[in-house]
């Protein structure tokens, strides 16, 4: 086996598993009940969805001016897609969006 | 780290940042560049960014190879979980909000740590303050893996301090 077919199958198998993550975060948006166990699912699609395809891509690239794009890519969605999903559920809390718990506080319901 | 070398730094990142985009060795484009990141770290300066907090380069290293390969792999791991969760038919779910006290004392080592627990799926920091984060996270189980003094809240801490360490 030469180098060029290892890196070609495991460039593959990145691909693959971060369309599979992808998919993953797609369904879970569907399937889960309240807004903040939303966003949940949908890290995982800008988390590991998005880092494994610019992996098997960067493997694709290789020491290029195009890789090191993708490293760019990469590091700014890594760095932004956190904030986002914090100011996101920063400001349904603000605006009163109510989480559904699994164990309910006591106290929650003399709020105002 | 004194203030005219981590600026100096600045411009070399934003040197090294237009020479990778563009890619091509021309004088007058390199040029352009020199004058382009020139420019910026005027600007910088002038709006007090180029400082430890928007340059943060003293924690590079420590980053680079102790935190970010550990992050990657708290990412990896807890993503395969929410991830079979999202395929188990019964949807295993147990959303819980959780209060702690972050040990950080700079405000980016606060910052690193809220969008550390945010970055990695199962987990959102909802509200960041010295005092006090409130984390939502999909189940118990996640909800106890962040608290003062666990794993993360450990090594963000130990990645802030670090340089003061050495120096």
């Amino acid at each position: 086996m030469n180098l060029a077919l290892i890196i070609d199958l495991a460039s593959w198998v990145c691909l693959l598993a971060g369309s599979f993550f992808c998919v993953v975060g797609g369904i879970g948006l569907l399937r889960m009940p309240d807004f903040y166990t939303r966003v949940h699912a949908a890290s995982l699609t800008d988390t590991l969805g998005a880092g494994l395809i610019l992996l098997g891509l960067l493997l694709q690239a290789g020491f290029t001016l195009v890789g090191a794009k993708l490293v760019m890519i990469g590091l700014l969605i890594f760095f932004a897609s956190p904030t986002g999903s914090h100011a996101l559920t920063r400001a349904a809390l603000v605006r009163g969006i109510a989480p559904q718990l699994a164990d309910p506080p006591e106290a929650s319901s003399s709020k105002p | 780290m004194p203030g005219s070398w981590r600026t100096f730094s600045l411009f070399l990142f934003l040197l090294l940042f237009w020479w990778l985009l563009s890619g091509m060795p021309a004088p007058f484009l390199l040029a352009a560049g020199v004058g382009s990141a020139l420019l910026v770290v005027w600007f910088a300066r002038r709006l007090n960014i180029d400082d430890h907090e928007g340059h943060p380069v003293h924690l590079a290293w420590h980053a680079l190879f102790f935190y970010w390969p550990w992050l990657l792999k708290e990412i990896a791991v807890s993503a395969w979980q929410v991830c079979r969760i999202v395929l188990d038919p019964k949807l295993p779910i147990s959303p819980t909000l959780v209060r702690f006290k972050p040990s950080q004392i700079t405000d980016v080592g606060l910052v690193i740590h809220a969008n550390s627990i945010t970055l990695t799926p199962g987990t959102i920091s909802v509200e960041v303050s010295r005092e006090e984060f409130l984390v939502h996270a999909l189940t118990r189980e996640g909800a106890a893996g962040v608290q003062a003094g666990g794993a993360m809240d450990r090594r963000v801490s130990a990645l802030e301090s670090w340089p003061r360490m050495f120096s």
